[in-house]
């Protein structure tokens, strides 16, 4: 599978963006919307105008059209013929191909194998579910065999539970295949599930490329620290472990126990919005539980968010504004805060 | 089953038997002043099987029927065609578009006394009025409905590797097919109305002809039969067209 290059890429968005992305890997490109996602999308695809180069494999392909640049693409709204049953979606591009009807069966009988879509041949695309109709979406651009796929936040219109299922399965079939791949999304937590690496961007320029955790981690600027939600990052100075892979970590006078099985931890970090936090004691031993008084208040539509202040460090936490009013908390206010186990990540 | 289920007369009927019934009453007992100008349904039927029996009425419908069919499906053909290379192509769209948005308002009957000095009268002269009827509607419409195919589907075919003729073919044609076929529907009705009227004022036959003779005979009951043809023809392509339209688009909208 070729590595993708941007040399130099602008156009009405996009300015001069750099980019290499490697043989077989899945890169996402994270920001928010409007930041020139599709845009870069389409100016690989070959589908928008652009100054620069794009390669793929060392190759210039900027004067080779659309339809022959190899390239597989899942748009946002699937963009599935609505007039064409699955089977005819599935083979359109095989036709194109001009294969013989044994390549074509075979081929098909692979997709159908691979997304487990057998059942939904003979069906049109308004009688498939969000879930069964990113499957054929996801078959029709990779039945015939693209050298590079790409993603632009296919999963958008699903409920949270569906779309956690599709992307640990997208994920699973994209490196099966070993496709190079680019994946759109605004979403970190999306992101960091399906990304080998996260390219985030804004206002039409690359802010970082890096790893996810490098990302949480060490955010590039204040542009990256805000998109990803300001997270809290405690500098941890020594830790045990418990066994079971947990650990219990001394990090900047709060004691923390957390899931770790790397080597050295010398961070922890976790978003605003996975903080618990409330007015009363909350029930149950007292692992993560820590008191401080609210300092500052400041509102983002149906979202507050809150800074408490411990002992110690100032923690950043985020929740909905009914809560807050339902919980009567305001500025002043002393209240407990909870850093459940599965939201905190190690580095 | 559902095929005997089909046959059976709907409760549509039931209004249409009312009012005939109501209209043989009214006419039987001359609750209508002047005799002549109204007479009962069954003198109607009668006089229609009269008319078939003595073959004026097939002769008439005959006539009728093939300059509908010649002038619609010249015209619809052509205005398929034209509408869908507007369509397709922008810079065609912005040529032609002015143009016929400056003729496509012109009533169609307005055509007639240019074409009867251009063509004179003769079999030509309802084709031609038919085929100008038939032509700008269904252009205007199929130029809409290619032009207003969802591009994703466009993008998502050229990106799979298809040239412009399949994409045209393939995704843009069919799925341009509803709005086509409404301009089709309107228009199968529209050319029935316009050819009665363009043999009315020109042609000395069909059904518009005989419309003509039965008013200077003062026969009521032939224009009634004249215009129960003209209504069953009229609501008959309607019909055609919108069976043609769900056979084709019924499994996928």
């Amino acid at each position: 599978m070729p590595t993708i290059d941007l040399r130099n890429i602008s156009n009405f968005i996009c300015r001069a963006i750099s980019l290499k992305i490697l043989s077989g890997e899945l890169l996402v490109l994270l920001g928010p919307t409007g930041s020139g996602k599709t845009t870069l999308l389409n100016i690989i695809s070959g589908l928008t105008p652009y100054k620069g180069s794009v390669l793929f494999d060392d190759e210039p392909i900027d004067k080779i059209s659309v339809g022959r640049r190899g390239i597989g693409y899942l748009f946002q709204n699937l963009a599935l013929f609505p007039h064409l049953d699955v089977r005819s979606n599935i083979i359109y591009g095989l036709l194109i191909k001009k294969l013989g009807q044994d390549q074509i069966e075979a081929r098909l009988d692979e997709m159908c194998n691979l997304l487990s879509i057998r059942h939904l041949m003979g069906r049109y695309p308004k009688d498939l579910s969000g879930g069964e109709r990113q499957r054929v979406a996801l078959a029709r651009a990779i039945a015939p065999s693209p050298r590079i796929l790409m993603l632009d936040e296919p999963f958008n219109s699903l409920d949270v539970k569906t779309r956690k299922y599709l992307r640990i399965e997208f994920r699973n079939i994209i490196k099966k295949l070993g496709i190079t791949t680019i994946f759109v999304t605004h979403d970190f937590k999306e992101a960091e599930e399906m990304g080998d690496r996260l390219a985030v961007i804004d206002c039409g320029k690359l802010e970082q490329v890096a790893t996810p955790q490098e990302i949480f981690f060490s955010p590039n600027g204040d542009k990256v620290a805000n998109f990803l939600g300001s997270p809290n990052i405690f500098d941890c100075d020594n830790y045990e472990a418990l066994g079971n892979g947990l650990v219990k970590a001394s990090c900047e006078g709060l004691t923390i126990i957390t899931v770790w099985e790397g080597g050295k931890l010398n961070k922890i970090a976790i978003s605003p919005e996975d903080i618990y936090v409330s007015r009363n004691e909350p029930p149950g031993p007292s692992i993560n539980r820590f008191r401080g008084t609210i300092v500052e208040e400041v509102s983002h539509n149906s979202m507050v968010t809150i800074k408490i202040r411990t002992k110690t460090k100032d923690i950043l936490a985020r929740i909905r504004r009914e809560d807050l009013i339902a919980e009567n908390l305001t500025t002043g206010s002393d209240v407990f805060f909870i850093l459940p186990l599965r939201s905190l990540k190690g580095a | 089953m559902n095929k005997l289920k089909s046959l059976k007369p709907g409760w549509g009927i039931l209004p249409i038997a009312t009012f005939l019934a109501v209209w043989e009453m009214v006419a039987r007992l001359n609750l209508f002043p002047g005799h002549f100008f109204f007479p009962p349904f069954s003198t109607v039927v009668v006089e229609f099987y009269h008319l078939t029996a003595n073959g004026v009425l097939g002769e008439n419908f005959l006539s009728s029927l093939v300059r509908v069919l010649i002038g619609f499906s010249a015209g619809s053909f052509a205005g398929l065609i034209i509408g869908v290379v507007m369509g397709w192509k922008e810079f065609i769209n912005k040529g032609l578009s002015p143009i016929i948005s400056l003729i496509y308002p012109i009533p169609a009957l307005g055509w007639l006394p240019l074409l009867m000095l251009w063509i004179g009268i003769n079999e030509m002269l309802p084709i031609a009025i038919i085929f100008i009827c038939s032509f700008f509607p269904v252009c205007y419409n199929t130029a809409t409905g290619v032009r207003s195919v969802d591009r994703n589907f466009v993008q998502a075919s050229r990106m799979l590797g298809a040239s412009e003729f399949r994409i045209l073919a393939t995704v843009a044609l069919p799925l341009a097919i509803p709005t086509i076929f409404t301009g089709l529907r309107l228009e199968s009705g529209m050319a029935w109305r316009v050819i009665i009227a363009a043999e009315m004022v020109a042609i000395p036959t069909g059904i518009g002809a005989l419309l003509m003779k039965a008013e200077s005979l003062i026969r009521v009951d032939i224009i009634i039969v004249c215009l129960m043809v003209l209504s069953v023809m009229c609501l008959s392509f309607e019909k055609f067209f919108i069976y043609m339209e769900h056979k084709l688009t019924g499994k996928w909208r």
